[in-house]
């Protein structure tokens, strides 16, 4: 009998926040300056400087952790995390420890464990040349990146595959976005994610051993990544090995894991608390400043149109996990030209979004009257769904209204007088395989009429006056 | 109390170099003081709060408005090696 | 000449505020008697004197020395260390812009035991500081070369800082003023750190009078130090001729059956009580049951806090570089290895053991725990008394080396100093008499942000105690 594994997944993010200036030092962020433009004596860790929290950082902080309904601390400290490394420039990095400015929380399916704050590393260039680190001759170290405000989320292991992972990953960017904290770029470095990984066999309770996937830099690579890592258990555990604790690159080109060399200080950070710091004692002006700042999460949202529209929790979320298709989709409705919106969310995540892909509906040459128009034709049947599609085809590619597209094609729908009439009878004289079926009871034999009657008219027939129309013909 | 092996620890974490001569010093000299620290120890301390700081002091920020920085060459001026408009550091090593 | 040298830094600003002195001049006499100095207690002095631009201000063109450790912008800062060799700062420490825009231009920096972890400034990487009373012996430390530079009057007056003892300990052994002040009254931002929640910046003076000018231009809350606070009200000139209703506590578990406390300190300390008496003041024993073990909790915390501190020199931003060969880990090793003194390199071990994995909770989190009681019957002994006053140091200077080879030896040196610099209490040292011929101080600690009133009563018994140190001021220099 062979075992089969589930995955369990836990996620730590970094999140680098759009304040103006960096954590502790007066330094404007940087976006791609000239090397070392961006540092002064505090974020060069030079002799008797000292740290200075940005009060916009803890707003924001406490903005996220608001989102994610974590627990405010009433009152948080920084500690000095020490290890050596020449992208730290103090030889510590100031980050929060035992008693982080938020605790617990969830956002969608996934439980929040902590949110706390802390201040990002420099930038590391090797000079090597494989690029990797333990190769290299030589590093150059570039400070503006040094000391960026960072959040650092780190979720309960309560994610069951690399697809959900994902999933999650795009709800949380899109939160974290919308709350307007950070840039949240992967390929930029202002969202990273390491997943913590184990395995254990389905009906299992208890953890396995977890490997750590360090660094990953797309959304893509992260789910490959995944994939890979346990891919790699599986196969250790199925040949009768253990799983090692380690930390592991993922390389996306090859698709293959890498073991890096494990520190040699077995992480003793020797954490206590930054005596150059005083604690944050978050207060109600606070709080409720971050309350009134709280604009609708994509969460939220996604009830809300379950709610108000009907709609399936799975469109919900599609269309409020994406911002835009969100925002496209309410303006749609908003025109009032179509009293379904159902349909409309339906057209939006199926129609519109396999023909724009990732692109922003709002950029596009469907304004959202249009599609709520053309969705408001098919729903009371002037147009058939196949011919809408068409017309959708049209207005992609040249914009217009759907009503004047649907005339100047001719893709109106028939409606059930002679000729479609006509177009049934033709379609029994040509299908005399499929009648002899249909009477023998076989009803699924109905739609090779039914597709002869829609290839004649283009379309224009409505499906269910084709099949009333046949089975009266028919005399069934 | 601390030995040769512990010194040896604490001397990689925190990046120093001894050479054997100064192992042994320190190991003796290390547990000759903590030898006398041991003394808290005996103190009943159940309860107590630990004092990381005196001042009574709390929510010391600052307002999120840039300031500027050091000119590139300031910044660069103390350092042992520079590079490419950065600190020049060995790597990792092999 | 030496009439100015017979000038205390207020006569000295008087004297230019009227007119009779030069600032240039003044400047140009202790620039010279720092360039003459014998007793190895400056590691800079400034190469020319500034043209007669008027300086303004109410410290009146009276010349400061500041201890290496104060950031300077432009000049050499090393804390005494090697491993800061040639570093000079874009950028100065908060209190020396203070005082520079109050009016003490800066003439020469101090030496100081290295990153201030010494009792007696033997742990420089300049060389020993040697006490203008006796060149055979230590002026203390760690701002032995303030407080050798102050007494010898090759500086006026000068700043130190005070992280265990480091200013009233060197003052009481070289037979001046040393005040500590509350831990954030002054800004440590630019003051190169050794133990973060400890340092305090303070000053070194001929006399009270001129500690109270000098610090009273300094207290304030600084913006760059999120640890400092506004100064609740301000600092003025001691007037306090009599010491009537005021209580002393003189800690039992300090003073009584003390070991190593010398019979010489003990003579003079219990003079100065009685002429406190006879000033009218009531003196009585008090407790501090904690104290005898704030040694212990401060050799713990200032060196854990100091392991961290010290992770910055590696080699790479500022200062020495030792390259191996051509790895990372063996360029910060030998780096740091060349760069630090023995001292420095044992309380960097001692500060990372105690943090260390599996330690935390026996050594940093119990000494933690005893600054909590230390800091309790401070507050409990204020409640009955104005002051606690005890000798500054159990023993007048010592030998040049005696104590080199003994570290835990050394660290007693502060038995009287640390129990108030982990409650982060303000205290003064001044000097009370001799002993074998060597200055004797006594500490008067009062409650936080009492500097005022521990100014008045230490202004008292100055004038009581008529202290005589023009002898050790005609000797540091040529
Ligand atoms: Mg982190
Ligand atoms: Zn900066």
């Amino acid at each position: 009998m062979t075992t089969s594994y589930e995955p369990v997944i836990g996620l730590e993010i970094h999140v680098q926040l759009s304040t103006k200036t960096k954590m502790f030092c007066a330094c404007e962020l940087s976006f791609g300056e000239q090397p070392n433009s961006r540092t002064c004596p505090v974020c060069l860790g030079m002799p008797g400087t000292l740290p200075v929290v940005n009060a916009r950082a803890i707003d924001f902080g406490l903005l996220i952790g608001l989102a994610l309904g974590s627990e405010i601390a009433p009152r948080s400290i920084f500690h000095r995390k020490n290890y050596f490394y020449p992208d730290l420039p103090k030889g510590y990095q100031i980050s929060q420890f035992d008693i982080p400015l938020c605790l617990g929380g969830r956002l969608g399916e996934v439980a929040i464990h902590r949110v706390h704050l802390e201040e990002d590393a420099a930038k590391l260039t090797h000079q090597g040349t494989s690029g990797r680190i333990n190769d290299a001759d030589s590093s150059v170290v570039d400070f503006n990146r040094g000391g960026t405000p960072l959040v650092e989320i780190v979720t309960e292991p309560d994610i069951y595959s690399a697809a959900q992972a994902r999933e999650w990953l795009t709800l949380l960017r899109t939160t974290l976005r919308q709350l307007g904290v950070s840039d949240v770029n992967m390929e930029e470095g202002s969202l990273r994610c390491d997943a913590n990984i184990s395995i254990r066999p389905v009906g299992e309770t208890t953890l396995g051993t977890k490997t750590e996937l360090k660094n990953m830099n797309s959304f893509r690579f992260i789910e490959r990544g995944i994939d890979a890592e346990i891919a790699r258990q599986v196969a250790l555990v199925e040949a009768g090995q253990t799983v090692a604790q380690e930390t592991l690159h993922f390389d996306p080109a090859s698709g293959t894991l890498t073991s890096l060399r494990s520190k040699e200080d077995s992480h003793d950070y020797r954490y206590f608390p930054e005596p150059d710091l005083v604690p944050i004692v978050v207060t109600q002006a606070m709080l409720a400043q971050a309350h009134a700042a709280l604009p609708e999460l994509p969460a939220q949202r996604a009830q809300r149109f379950e709610l108000d529209f009907a709609l399936t929790a799975e469109i919900a979320r599609m269309l409020a996990f994406r911002t835009e298709l969100g925002d496209y989709f309410e303006a749609a409705v908003g025109s009032r030209d179509c009293d379904d919106p159902a349909a409309i969310a339906s057209w939006v995540t199926g129609e519109l979004v396999a023909r724009l892909g990732d692109g922003d509906p709002g950029d596009s040459k469907v304004t959202p009257q249009a599609l709520s128009k053309l969705v408001g034709l098919v729903s009371t049947k002037q147009l058939t769904s196949g011919a809408g599609k068409s017309v959708l085809d049209r207005l992609v590619a040249d914009g217009g209204d759907p009503a004047a597209v649907m005339e100047s094609e001719g893709l109106a729908a028939m409606d059930s007088g002679d000729e479609l009439a006509e177009a049934v009878a033709d379609a029994i004289a040509a299908n005399p395989d499929a009648v002899a079926k249909l009477r023998d009871g076989k009803e699924q034999a109905i739609g090779a009429l039914i597709g002869h009657v829609m290839r004649e008219t283009k379309g224009r027939a409505d499906g269910g006056e084709v099949t009333r129309l046949v089975r009266e013909q028919l005399g069934l | 109390m601390i030995d040769r092996d512990a010194v040896l620890h604490v001397a990689a974490l925190a990046r120093l170099e001894l050479n054997s001569e100064e192992v042994e010093r320190m190991a003796a000299e290390l547990s000759a003081v903590l030898g006398h620290i041991e003394k808290i120890s005996e103190l009943d301390l159940e309860g107590v709060e630990p004092t990381s700081r005196v001042v009574e002091l709390e929510n010391v920020l600052r307002p999120d408005i840039p300031q500027p920085s050091l000119p590139v060459e300031v910044a660069l001026a103390q350092a042992p090696a520079v590079s490419g408009g950065g600190f020049s550091v060995p790597g990792s090593g092999a | 000449m030496s009439e100015i040298l017979d000038l205390t830094a207020a006569a000295a600003g008087a004297a230019v505020r009227s007119g009779e002195l030069g600032a240039s001049e003044l400047f140009e006499f202790y620039r010279q008697r720092a360039q003459d100095d014998q007793l190895n207690a400056f590691t800079w002095v400034a190469e020319a004197t500034p043209g007669e631009a008027a300086i303004d201000g109410p410290l009146s063109g009276v010349p400061l020395a500041v201890k290496d450790l104060f950031c300077t912008k432009g000049i050499v800062s090393q804390s005494g260390s090697r491993i800061l060799e040639g570093f000079r700062p874009p950028y100065s420490a908060t209190v020396v812009e203070q005082l520079e825009n109050a009016g003490a231009p800066l003439f020469a920096k101090t030496n100081q035991d290295e990153f201030a972890m010494g009792s007696s400034n033997e742990n420089s990487a300049f060389g020993p500081v040697f006490n203008p009373w006796d060149v055979t012996r230590v002026p203390g430390g760690s701002s032995g070369g303030s407080a050798a530079a102050v007494a010898a009057g090759s500086a006026p007056w000068a700043l130190g800082t005070d992280t265990g003892g480091s200013i009233r300990q060197p003052a009481s052994f070289c037979g001046i003023v040393g005040l500590k002040p509350t831990y954030g009254a002054v800004s440590r931002y630019g003051m190169i750190a050794f133990a973060s929640s400890l340092d305090q910046a303070g000053v070194l003076t001929r006399d009270v009078t001129d500690a109270a000018l000098l610090l009273s231009e300094m207290v304030g809350r600084d913006p760059r130090d999120s640890t400092s606070l506004e100064y609740p009200g301000s600092l003025v000139l001691p007037t306090g001729r009599d010491l009537s209703g005021i209580r002393l506590g003189v800690p039992e578990e300090l003073t009584e059956g003390v070991e190593g406390i010398e019979p010489g300190v003990r003579a003079v300390f219990d003079d100065a009580l009685r002429t406190a008496e006879s000033m009218g003041a009531t003196v009585e024993t008090c407790r501090l049951p904690h104290a005898p073990h704030a040694l212990s909790a401060y050799y713990l915390i200032a060196p854990a806090e100091a392991s961290a501190n010290l992770s910055r020199y590696d080699g790479v931003r500022f200062g020495l570089r030792v390259e191996g060969d051509g790895d990372l880990k063996e360029m910060y090793e030998r780096t740091r290895s060349a760069g630090f003194g023995p001292e420095v390199k044992r309380r960097i071990m001692l500060g990372t053991y105690a943090l260390s994995s599996g330690y935390y909770d026996a050594y940093y989190g119990r000494a933690q725990r005893v600054r909590t009681k230390i800091a309790e019957d401070f507050n409990t002994a204020f409640e009955s008394f104005d002051f606690i006053v005890t000798p500054t140091s159990p023993s007048v200077a010592f030998k040049l080396g005696a104590r080199t080879a003994d570290p835990l030896a050394m660290y007693l040196s502060d038995y009287f100093t640390v129990p108030m610099s982990l409650a982060g209490i303000p205290a003064i040292s001044i000097p009370a008499g001799l002993s074998e011929g060597l200055p004797v101080g006594l500490q008067i600690a009062g409650p936080a942000f009492s500097e005022q009133r521990i100014l008045e009563a230490a202004y008292a018994l100055e004038g009581a105690f008529a202290f005589d140190a023009s002898g050790a001021r005609r000797s540091g220099s040529k």
